[in-house]
């Protein structure tokens, strides 16, 4: 068996990766794509600790978080990608560095 | 070095490699891309954590609805690149740095800090997949029912705020 060390690992590291795309790229969607690849890491997390557990039932408790944690993700990616394609309407360009008014 | 240590090294290669592909590409169709491997890559690690429900479900959630509708948007826009633009000299070094600590601190918090014996994995009850599935789907309808009703009327409510963000207005607000 792998110890649930390595998924942690791993999962800390595609998190960094998330955070790192979040703070460094200008394109909201590109930042909208490091949201979702940290709640994977998130997820990563809860399915390895999940398994880890020898208890079943607490096992599937972990799987049950994983899958409302995707149907959350799915919602708020709706309605973000909603916000961009207005952006983009109203000021005709979507770099976050032109986002710096609430009135458009 | 046994065979599951093996495939996790493989697949763990193809996620960072992908994530970081999805980070550095400059057009967003190819970070797009990378992060659909990367998805699926998750899923494969969701398998070999005997939770096939949740493999399936991020395949078909993420790996298909949601990145679709990425790509769309993406195509829609027309934003594959953005113009350079003039951003804060010192934000790139900066985010690396806080990047690079912030592993550090988790991975010393998480990993070095746990208790050496509690840190391996145990062989897990219930590897058969159906069996894992019905006692999930039980869970779901019977102790989870309230959560799992609420989450449909969220999917309602973003479904509804899409429709209404994106509505043209008559007469054209423009």
């Amino acid at each position: 068996m792998v110890p649930v060390n390595y998924y942690i690992i791993l999962s800390a590291v595609l998190f960094t990766i998330g955070a790192l795309g979040v703070l460094i790229r200008r394109n909201p969607l590109i930042i909208f794509m490091s949201v979702e690849l940290m709640l994977n890491a998130a997820n990563l997390a809860f399915v390895a600790f999940a398994r880890a557990t020898g208890d079943a039932a607490i096992g599937y408790r972990g799987q049950i978080f994983v899958f409302f944690v995707i149907t959350v993700a799915a919602a708020e990616v709706a309605v973000g990608l909603a916000l961009i394609v207005q952006i983009f309407r109203t000021k005709h360009s979507i770099n976050v560095d032109n986002m710096n008014s609430l009135k458009g | 070095m046994n065979v599951d240590l093996i495939l996790f090294l493989i697949l763990a290669v193809v996620a960072v490699a992908t994530g970081l592909g999805m980070l550095l590409s400059r057009n967003a169709v190819y970070s797009a891309l990378f992060l659909v491997l990367n998805f699926v890559t998750v899923a494969v690690f969701y398998l070999t954590l005997a939770a096939p429900f949740i493999a399936i479900s991020q395949i078909s959630v993420y790996a298909g609805a949601i990145m679709v509708l990425f790509l769309f948007v993406i195509m829609l826009l027309g934003t594959e690149r953005l113009a350079p633009g003039k951003g804060l000299p010192w934000q790139r070094p900066l985010a690396v740095v806080l990047a690079f600590l912030l592993v550090a601190e988790t991975v010393y918090l998480l990993v070095a800090r746990t208790p050496a014996g509690g840190a391996i994995m145990q062989p897990g009850p219930a590897i058969n997949s159906m069996d894992a599935i019905r006692e999930l789907g039980s869970a779901l309808f019977t102790q989870y029912l309230l959560p799992f009703e609420a989450t449909s009327i969220l999917l309602l409510v973003a479904m509804v705020g899409a429709i209404v963000l994106t509505k043209q207005e008559k007469g054209g607000r423009k």
